[in-house]
């Protein structure tokens, strides 16, 4: 039982990254970006690619393959996103959509729909003694570092000068800009953050979840109920959503088997009747 | 009334006609069976995406539920099979009422996230009742019961089919030009003040979400009893973002636009997997992405501008915010 609520944990570090991702990405562009979880499978690979074909190990992998993404992303922000921010939001949707597709497609041409294999690290290939139960280490490390980068990121936005710009842009881009900040300058940066945290979630994933094409395909749409779940656009409630939803689908799974898939929906229909919102978003996306 | 609107403009009533009688003639007919469904569908989600103002991610949940719903009635109850597609939408519709109660009460792009995260649902449902569905494999063998008649040559169940799928579009059509289908262009420009005017805007949008989950089921049901079976292909969200694309394509809020959308992707995959070309999504996602980014206003709003004379009841496109 507890050790299945820490697996729901190490689960819902990856639902916080991911969400995390997109609601930034969200906060800034107003897009949702559908092709975030395309982007989360493209960091898997990216690993796999690294190791198997240049023989760069995990933890180079770990630092180069986000920051590759992210300026994937940032190039994909400037020459095609950009054109769609002033539309109805919707655009941007549909945009990604497409982008996910090919990416996705393009993978599965290159690589086939089998399953590649990428080993453990081999210093956190041990366990770990928690005192009530031994857990494996590689697991304890995911946890650990998804828990560091949500809360840097937090520090990022809250701390610093660009975070305050950010979240400033976020709430009244007309009026920031009017302070004579150049918004636009931050918008490619943000989108690039974001889908390098999605990058990152990937190279998380390799050597504990099966690194196929199609990986990121289902995730995304339980990552959408996770954002909706803790309201859009909103940091924190991205992140406690990611984990609480982890730790809830973990334990469904041991009591409701047949359930544990379709509960993180159920969770988000309950939300929705009692605060369209979300739990932590604001009431924009209510009638 | 509805006749003389009807032949208010008969030459474009006409060609489209015979087009959909002509079809099986022109191309492989099983293909074309296809093309009408997709077709309907395309239409009953422009219901929701060109005249409400809502982007429905979500429609595979009504286009596949049908599909398995109307296999079951056919393959278990021995009706005919108008009879079985009937109940296959009459059940999408009812699956429609908990959904979009839920889901109308969000807007823009909330809309489209939690219609999908419901499809996705019905996607677990349809893959965990495996005794009912057959699970992976899929629904096998559903029959073409029409009193008697041999309807096996796909030529022929064309024009069996044709009729459901010509009444599905006529109602859209219908919808869209009535008064209920002017309060929710209303909704869609400017819901506070639809809603301001005392309409309950929440329950408009409930009835077309409603409305629309049943053509869409009338297309799955035909659909899966065309093909023999249901597959969870059908209720997958590649397929929700299929019917979208065949809109786009063809232009949002043209109704008829979703007809050369869906008639142009179902001919692309069609030609992509006989060439033997398995990633078909590195080819419609493209369209698409070039769709979306240089041609929003699709196909058919194309063609339309460049004719000389604008149609006179024609209702201004959605993206009102395009530009701006």
């Amino acid at each position: 039982m507890l050790q299945q609520a820490f697996n729901g944990l190490v689960g819902g570090a990856f639902y916080a990254l991911l969400a995390l991702g997109l609601s930034v990405i969200f906060g800034m562009l107003r897009v949702v970006n559908f092709a975030h979880g395309s982007f989360y499978m493209l960091g898997a690979f990216g690993a796999y690619v690294l190791l198997d074909s240049l023989g760069l190990n995990f933890w180079v992998a770990l630092v180069t393959v986000p920051l590759l993404l992210g300026a994937a992303g940032m190039l994909v922000e400037r020459v095609f996103v950009r054109r769609l921010t002033r539309l109805d939001p919707l655009y941007g949707f549909l945009f990604t959509f497409g982008l996910a597709l090919i990416l996705q497609d393009a993978v599965k041409h290159r690589y086939g729909v089998q399953s590649q294999p990428y080993p453990r690290p081999s210093a956190l290939s041990g366990s770990l003694d928690l005192g009530l139960f031994d857990y494996p280490a590689y697991q304890v490390f995911v946890l650990a570092v998804s828990l560091l980068t949500c809360a840097a990121t937090w520090l990022i936005l809250t701390r610093t000068r660009v975070g305050t710009i950010v979240r400033a842009a976020t709430e009244r881009p007309e009026l920031t800009r009017a302070l004579g900040i150049d918004v636009g300058r931050w918008v490619a940066p943000v989108f690039g953050f974001g889908v390098a945290l999605a990058g990152l979630a990937g190279v998380l994933a390799a050597p504990m979840r099966a690194v196929n094409p199609l990986m990121g395909a289902d995730l995304i749409i339980t990552v959408f109920a996770v954002v909706v779940i803790g309201g859009l656009g909103s940091i924190f409630g991205s992140v406690t959503a990611g984990f609480a939803i982890g730790l809830i689908t973990a334990l469904g799974d041991l009591y409701v088997p047949a359930l544990s898939q379709t509960l993180v929906f159920v969770v988000m229909a309950a939300v929705l009747l009692w605060r369209p919102a979300g739990l932590f978003g604001r009431e924009e996306a209510a009638l | 009334m509805i006749l003389s609107r009807l032949t208010a403009r008969p030459i474009p009533l006409i060609t489209g006609l015979l087009i959909a009688l002509a079809l099986p003639w022109a191309i492989y007919p099983p293909v074309a069976l296809d093309i009408a469904c997709w077709a309907l569908f395309a239409a009953a989600v422009d219901l929701l995406l060109g005249h409400t103002g809502l982007l429905p991610f979500g429609h595979a949940a009504f286009w596949g539920g049908s599909a398995y719903v109307t296999g079951l009635i056919a393959l278990h109850a021995g009706l005919p099979f108008p009879v079985a597609v009937l109940g296959g939408a009459a059940t999408a519709a009812l699956l429609a009422v908990p959904i979009g109660y839920l889901s109308a009460r969000l807007r823009g792009i909330y809309f489209a996230m939690v219609t999908l995260a419901f499809a996705q649902v019905v996607y677990f449902a349809v893959n965990q009742w495996r005794g009912l569905t057959g699970g992976e494999n899929g629904l096998q063998g559903i029959p073409r019961h029409f009193f008697g008649l041999d309807l096996s040559d796909p030529f022929f169940f064309y024009y069996a089919g044709l009729p459901l799928v010509l009444a599905g579009l006529f109602a859209a059509w219908r919808i869209t030009r009535s008064p209920f289908g002017r309060v929710l262009t209303a909704v869609r420009d400017n819901p506070a003040r639809a809603q301001a005017l005392g309409y309950p805007v929440a329950r408009y949008k409930l009835l077309a979400f409603v409305l629309s989950a049943g053509l869409s089921g009338l297309a799955g049901g035909l659909f899966a009893i065309g093909h023999g079976f249901a597959s969870l292909d059908d209720v997958y969200w590649t397929t929700s973002g299929q019917v979208v694309m065949m809109v786009v394509l063809g232009g949002i809020g043209t109704l008829w636009g979703g007809t050369l959308g869906a008639a142009l992707i179902v001919e692309l995959n069609d030609y992509l997997a006989t060439a033997g070309f398995q990633e078909i999504g590195l080819v419609t996602g493209t369209i698409f992405v070039i769709i979306v980014l240089v041609f929003r206003r699709g196909l058919w709003g194309t063609v339309h501008d460049l004719l000389p004379t604008p149609a006179p009841h024609r209702t201004p496109r959605r993206p009102a915010s395009e530009g701006a």
